[in-house]
């Protein structure tokens, strides 16, 4: 499990020139992508509501991004009175650069194909296509969308205004709720690829599949409801509709950016269309094999882009569809499906992930395993429901009679 | 498949004809406006030139925007400015305020106050958005000034008020297609409107046929 191959040489000023560019690369990347990702998301959901969507700069309004941000840049600054500048300052940044280096741990390419260890050979050096390995691998990616929780959170408790601080209330309640379950379908994935690496990840799902024309992802190793968990909760973790209380526009103004005006409501902007994207291209790297695919001729690295961003595009027109498609939920119902549903049935799934693959590792027949660990799960759901009506009960009993009763 | 039959609707809607008129037909001419558009506003005069307007602040009373100032004032015996006992002596606009939703319109008695279909205007100073009294009575021949900072096509300052004439008085049904409004200068008592739908849908497929 080395780091980066980059290293195994020690670091000449090539090897800095490489890091340089690629940190560059993906910093351009990502702009230019976000830019396009809004124009997308515009001209889509204008499809899918019968209109037309921008069209007026550029050819087919592709540079509509552009003109709104030159706009936005000559704008006022605005700073509500009772807001506490430093923080307020400070809050749109606080989305902004988790929404970058999220990124940072995605394979974007490399020799997966046909037993390559996802490599590149850039002069001489072989490195990975991605700017930073980790050990922590996708621990990182968990720790930096906690990150930008303090941003929407701070930007609303800074504004000194009412409907910001209820935006901010809410998303902070949500992000923490719908961690729980992201992180439980992610341990799915590292239980069956064996590692927290991305890029081990990848190369795990580029091996050889079920029946040898199953391709070997994440989605399938893990059996489907992970996948499902993670793509909910990443909605959720992402703002983005049914789940985007936070900008609730029929209830809180704008949400937790209503006092934000000019450069900085841009950075908060593009830090959610970043994150659009980032997002989808982790679910690409955990639940589709990244990169991976076959590379029938040239050069495996260019295929891997290939296959990176059409897999990255399903995602990101299903997050458009979603918008276009679901009515936001209700307060009370995002609770119930964070804390009731989701995260119950993650922990269910995780279990009999775990129950397999141990299963197979000391050679017990799953016949057997499988239903040892249902018995177990539904004893201890049994257990936890007595213990909670218990609870209640005593509750209720403290109450003197004609009390307040919620 | 209840929940998701949704997905499908909103994903046949990408392949389905789009409802929306665009502004401008390719890099042609500016879509004609419809008959009914509020745009900017006109103070009308009499056949004999004599202003409509008798000063009655029911237009600056009904303004939900507050954007109406009108202060009147006895006619002059010797020249009187309109018909009756008094007029408007000054009449003010703000359209940094206005909202262009008509009620002003609808409230006056004596249709004074219409709408052309101007809307194509902006200003670098607060001044020139308050518009005046000057500026709102219509020329010697009948027709809304032109200011140069406004984007007037031809037709625009022809058809004020065709809502008016369009429908009836108190939205009777009883009135519809009956004369009950005064005569304008420069074009005496107007004909009544049918509804605008349908020939806007006309001219505009006459145009595109033109321009392609």
């Amino acid at each position: 499990m080395g780091g980066d191959p980059l290293f195994s040489n020690g670091v000449d000023l090539a090897v800095v020139l490489i890091v340089i560019v690629k940190v560059v690369v993906t910093f351009v990347f990502l702009l230019i992508a976000t830019m396009l990702m809004v124009w997308f998301e515009r001209k889509l959901i204008g499809d899918m509501q019968n209109r037309i969507g921008p069209n007026r700069a550029g050819p087919w309004g592709i540079m509509q991004t552009l003109a709104d941000g030159i706009k936005l840049f000559f704008k006022e600054h605005f700073m509500p009175e009772r807001a506490h500048s430093a923080v307020f300052v400070l809050a749109p940044f606080l989305s902004f650069v988790p929404a970058f280096l999220l990124f940072a741990i995605v394979p974007v390419t490399g020799n997966f194909a046909d037993g390559g260890n996802g490599t590149v050979e850039i002069f001489g050096y072989t490195t990975y296509v991605q700017l930073a390995d980790p050990p922590i691998g996708i621990l990182f990616a968990l720790a930096m969308s906690s990150v930008a929780v303090y941003g929407v959170m701070l930007a609303g408790w800074s504004s000194g205004s009412k409907y910001p601080l209820l935006g901010s209330v809410r998303a902070s309640a949500q992000m923490c709720s719908y961690e729980a379950a992201m992180g439980l379908a992610v341990v799915g994935v590292v239980l069956v690829t064996g590692t927290l690496e991305t890029t081990q990840m990848v190369l795990v799902q580029a091996g050889p599949g079920p029946f040898g024309w199953v391709p070997n992802w994440g989605i399938i190793l893990t059996a489907v409801i992970p996948f499902v968990i993670f793509v909910i909760a990443g909605t959720a973790e992402l703002n983005r509709p049914p789940f985007d209380l936070v900008e609730a526009e029929q209830e809180l103004v704008g949400g937790f950016n209503t006092e934000y005006s000019s450069i900085r409501f841009a950075l908060f902007f593009l830090a959610e269309f970043m994150n659009t994207i980032t997002m989808s291209a982790i679910f690409v790297t955990l639940f589709l094999g990244g990169p991976a695919g076959p590379a029938p001729i040239g050069p495996a690295w260019v295929w891997g882009l290939v296959w990176f961003f059409l897999k990255l595009f399903v995602f990101l027109f299903m997050f458009v569809w979603f918008r276009a498609t679901l009515p936001r939920f209700r307060y009370d119902q995002l609770m119930h499906l964070g804390w009731r549903v989701l995260i119950p049935l993650a922990l269910g799934w995780l279990l009999l992930l775990a129950t397999g693959h141990i299963a197979s590792d000391q050679g017990w027949p799953l016949g057997i395993a499988i239903p040892i660990a249902l018995v177990v799960m539904a004893a201890a759901s049994g257990l936890i429901r007595v213990a909670s009506r218990r609870a209640l009960e005593a509750r209720l009993a403290e109450l003197e009679p004609g009390g307040v009763v919620l | 498949m209840g929940y998701l039959e949704g997905f499908g609707v909103t994903f046949k809607k990408l392949f389905e004809e789009r409802v929306t008129d665009p502004y401008t037909i390719g890099k042609g001419p500016k879509a004609p406006k419809p008959e009914r558009q509020h745009g900017r506003h006109v103070l009308n005069r009499y056949e004999d030139g004599t202003e409509k307007c008798i000063g009655c602040e029911l237009c600056a009373g009904v303004c939900p925007a507050r954007c109406i100032y009108v202060r009147g004032a006895d006619n002059p015996p010797d020249a009187p400015v309109s018909p009756g006992e008094r007029y408007g002596y000054v009449y003010e606009i703000n359209y940094l305020r206005c909202i262009h939703c008509d009620l002003c319109v609808e409230a006056c008695p004596t249709e004074a106050i219409t709408e052309t279909k101007l809307f194509e205007f902006s200003f670098t100073s607060r001044a020139d958005a308050i518009y005046t009294k000057d500026e709102l009575v219509v020329g010697d021949d009948g027709k809304p000034q032109h200011l140069p900072w406004e984007d007037w096509r031809d037709g625009e300052d022809v058809h004020t008020s065709a809502w008016m004439r369009a429908t009836s008085p108190s939205g009777s049904a009883v009135f519809e297609g009956i004369v009950a409004w005064s005569g304008e200068l420069g074009y005496g008592v107007r004909h009544p409107e049918q509804g605008q739908a349908h020939e806007d849908r006309h001219e505009r497929a006459a145009m595109e046929e033109e321009h392609h």
